[in-house]
């Protein structure tokens, strides 16, 4: 029994592809059974057959469900059909969107520490579950991001200096500076607002994907959250309802091993994020998050399952932080830096991604200099600009708590408006849009 | 005194009947029609469903268990899945589903068994629908309805009989209504589900079954309550009563019982508690020169500190004559003894008193 239980983990990715295969088949067992003579289990809520030995089904009997990868650490495909075959152009955009991500974290993490931001977060390491996954997506597919997916926005053409501006809160910023950096937001991007509370977006996605369903609109959803997250009763709460609701959602667990301090053996016992998803009766995937081409191929079957079938399915996404939790943490204390290291050298996405193109012959070491040093001064152009805009109509704060304005909100704003322009010398108004 | 009150109260009578009147004049037809507090509820959303593609119900048993408390009834059958849609048990998980739905452009009411259970889910209320607009500058707007029945019911112990008013009255970008009548349900429903705010919308269930009087125009299908607007239910010149829900009965029958002591009651009918109807309140206050509130919530924080806060913060304050009073639940988790729960929740004796201790009379 176990070893037939861990085959059929052993072929559950290849039965996403054909999934309606699976359903047709249930359905004549389901047929047989009513007319044969086996005597099989009539409860309601479950599916099985009766056995006359007790026994315990014991995860650690079973294999771990594997992990998907196309390219080998040096950026080799194992298997020559798993290559998506993209244009030089489509994959020089794809490395210039991991690596300018890279560089503008380098840039805004450091302004924080010069205390020019409050606050930051990077994405070090997990480059390659961002742009993998999001072009495997169609544009206008709903994001709900966790707070670490900045690539996503990245790839789909989000303006540099509009993240510099959310980080500033300045009044350029779309979020009018009303959140923390890094909780963006954008609707012409179709991704929604980040919430600080973790884990929140998880039925809201599915809750979205409903939506789409009944729109009928051929878009999906996809939820980013990480391993920590998945422990929330939030997370629970999303799975089971798209699976009853049968919502076209992608649930894109980022498993990078740190939940903040809390590593991956403190958060769970079982077989990560993905062997989860058999118990809600959602697909699943496993797939080496360090590896683009691995996480595009594994979106892309994702999506197709999720659109063509209104099925949500599970991506688990294996990868590394190489960065700190945020900038009000120290990884050094719950982690060595040989271990951080030892996952930059052998384990990073870009890097991976760079040989492949070497081999290639689409990049080389002029070009990755040249690039260095131009998607460098991008960010810093952008960032100057940011820098110096003003900071947004203090009136604003006002705005936004209701569709309209209610009287008492009003009341408040004006009496605010009386009180600054009477004691204007005491406030920095020079560094704001002037009040109406 | 009692002359004084005589002749305002005849006063007070006529100008009723003249209102009446003019009423009669400006309505072709004026039929009375009794309505229960439950399907003045069903109704509003049966209409709402059928006047807009967008709006569905979810909830637990919703569907076709015409739900807990049969408010529902009738609706999964004539609209189907797609409009009354049954959902896992996990209130964090469909009002989860329900802010998710409305961010993508749907309109979902989404039904509490009762607002009890809404404390799972509460991250989800004041977190993500409450602030989401605000926090994404207006991007993301989450017009949804979160109802179900709240406050005390009868013999269900400490965790079935809480008010949640001012819980959720704290909260900036929500709107709290609560119906006392079927006509308060209906119009205030119907508004909730058009507009563009989250809505937290507290029921009662010892009221669902109550039925009222209800006008033409409230069974009229655009029939819209104003959020922030009070409604003075019974006009009187001695003492202000201001109460929400069920509370509004009581004062209504403390009021009819204060007539035969030659006192009349100005009741109150708060109808929204966020926002507060202040203006109504003041003017009233300014004319009683009393105040006295009723509600089943605890007083601490309660909805009756805010009113009272807001009279003292307004010209009001000087217009007062005696202490404001407040008539409450008592502070205690609800005993489930039946003999018990009665003295924990506000009673029309306790109106009573509260009214002769402010007016100074016996």
């Amino acid at each position: 029994m176990y070893k037939t239980v861990s085959r059929l983990l052993r072929i559950r990715v290849p039965r996403v592809a054909c999934n309606s295969l699976v359903r047709t088949a249930a359905v004549s067992q389901a047929r047989c059974a009513s007319t044969s003579e086996v005597d099989k289990p009539n409860f309601p809520g479950s599916k099985s057959k009766f056995v006359s030995q007790p026994f315990l089904l014991d995860p650690d009997d079973m294999e771990g469900i594997p992990v998907y990868r196309a390219m080998n650490r040096d950026g080799v495909f194992i298997d020559e059909s798993q290559d998506p075959k993209f244009d030089d152009n489509t994959i020089l955009k794809m490395y210039k969107d991991m690596t300018l991500l890279n560089t503008m974290d380098r840039v805004l993490y450091d302004s924080q520490r010069q205390g020019r931001i409050s606050f930051y977060m990077t994405n070090y390491g997990e480059e390659g579950t961002h742009i993998g996954s999001a072009a495997a997506l169609d544009p206008k597919d709903l994001v709900f991001g966790q707070y670490r997916e900045v690539g996503v926005l990245m790839w789909r053409g989000f303006p540099l200096i509009q993240f510099i501006h959310q980080c500033y809160g300045n009044c350029k910023d779309l979020g009018k500076g009303r959140q923390m950096p890094v909780h963006y937001g954008a609707k012409d991007y179709h991704f929604v607002t980040i919430s600080s509370s973790l884990a929140t977006q998880m039925p809201q996605a599915s809750g979205a994907a409903y939506a789409y369903k009944r729109k009928k609109n051929g878009l999906c959803v996809i939820c980013y959250f990480g391993e920590g997250a998945a422990s929330e009763g939030d997370a629970h709460a999303a799975f089971n309802f798209a699976a009853v609701l049968d919502c076209p959602v992608i649930f894109f667990c980022r498993n990078n091993g740190y939940a903040i301090s809390t590593p991956t053996k403190e958060q769970y016992r079982g077989d990560g994020i993905a062997a989860r998803a058999a118990g809600y009766g959602i697909p699943c995937i496993r797939v080496d998050g360090n590896d683009v081409f691995a996480v595009y191929n594994a979106t892309k079957l994702a999506r197709d399952l999720c659109t063509t079938q209104n099925r949500p399915v599970v991506i688990e996404a294996m990868t590394y932080r190489i960065g700190h939790h945020s900038t009000s943490d120290d990884s050094s204390a719950y982690r060595s830096v040989d271990e951080v290291n030892q996952h930059d050298r052998s384990d990073n996405p870009i890097t991976r991604f760079r040989n492949y193109m070497n081999r290639r012959g689409v990049w080389d070491e002029e070009k990755e200099k040249q690039w260095k040093l131009d998607s460098r001064k991008m960010v810093m152009k952008a960032f100057a600009e940011a820098e110096n805009e003003k900071k947004g109509n203090p009136e604003s704060f006002f705005e936004d708590v209701y569709k309209e304005m209610p009287p008492h909100i009003a009341k408040q704003r004006d009496a605010m408006k009386q009180h600054v322009k009477q004691y204007k010398e005491h406030y920095p108004l020079e560094h704001f849009q002037p009040m109406s | 005194m009692a002359t004084l009150c005589k002749t305002i109260s005849s006063v007070t009578r006529s100008a009723t009947k003249l209102n009446q009147f003019s009423r009669l004049l400006s309505t072709s037809q004026r039929c009375s029609v009794q309505m229960a507090v439950r399907d003045a509820l069903n109704t509003a959303m049966d209409e709402e469903i059928e006047r807009d593609e967008k709006v569905f119900i979810l909830g637990e048993e919703v569907g076709q268990y015409n739900g807990a408390y049969k408010v529902t009834k009738g609706l999964w059958e004539k609209w189907g899945d797609k409009r009354v849609m049954d959902t896992p048990i996990t209130e964090m998980g469909f009002a989860g589903i329900a802010v998710g739905a409305a961010m993508a452009g749907l309109r979902p009411v989404c039904e509490f068994m009762t607002f009890n259970f809404s404390m799972q889910a509460i991250d989800q209320v004041i977190n993500s629908a409450a602030k989401t607009y605000y926090m994404s500058a207006g991007q993301v707007p989450v017009p949804i309805v979160f109802r179900g029945p709240n406050g005390a019911a009868a013999g269900v112990g400490a965790q079935h009989s809480q008010c949640f008013a001012s819980w959720y009255s704290q909260c900036p970008g929500l709107i709290v209504a609560s119906p006392y009548s079927s006509e308060d349900a209906r119009g205030l429903l119907k508004a909730a589900i058009r507009n563009e705010n989250p809505v937290v919308f507290l029921e009662n269930e010892l009221m669902y079954g109550t039925s009222f009087e209800v006008s033409d125009e409230a069974l009229g299908k655009d029939f819209l309550i104003p959020f922030g607007k009070a409604k003075i239910e019974r006009a009187g010149s001695h003492i202000t009563l201001v109460a929400h829900s069920k509370s509004v009965g009581l004062c209504l029958e403390a009021a009819n019982e204060l007539v035969g002591q030659g006192v009349e009651c100005e009741v109150i009918n708060l109808r929204t508690l966020r926002p507060l109807d202040d203006q109504t309140i003041i003017e009233s206050v300014m004319k009683t020169n009393h105040l006295v509130t009723v509600e089943s919530g605890w007083h601490h924080c309660g909805i009756g500190a805010e009113v009272v806060a807001l009279v003292m913060e307004s010209p009001a304050f000087n217009y007062l004559d005696a202490p404001v009073l407040r008539v409450t639940g008592a502070d205690v988790p609800m005993p489930y003894a039946k003999s018990l729960e009665d003295l924990a929740l506000p009673q029309v004796k306790n109106v009573l008193t509260a009214v002769r201790k402010s007016l100074n009379i016996s």
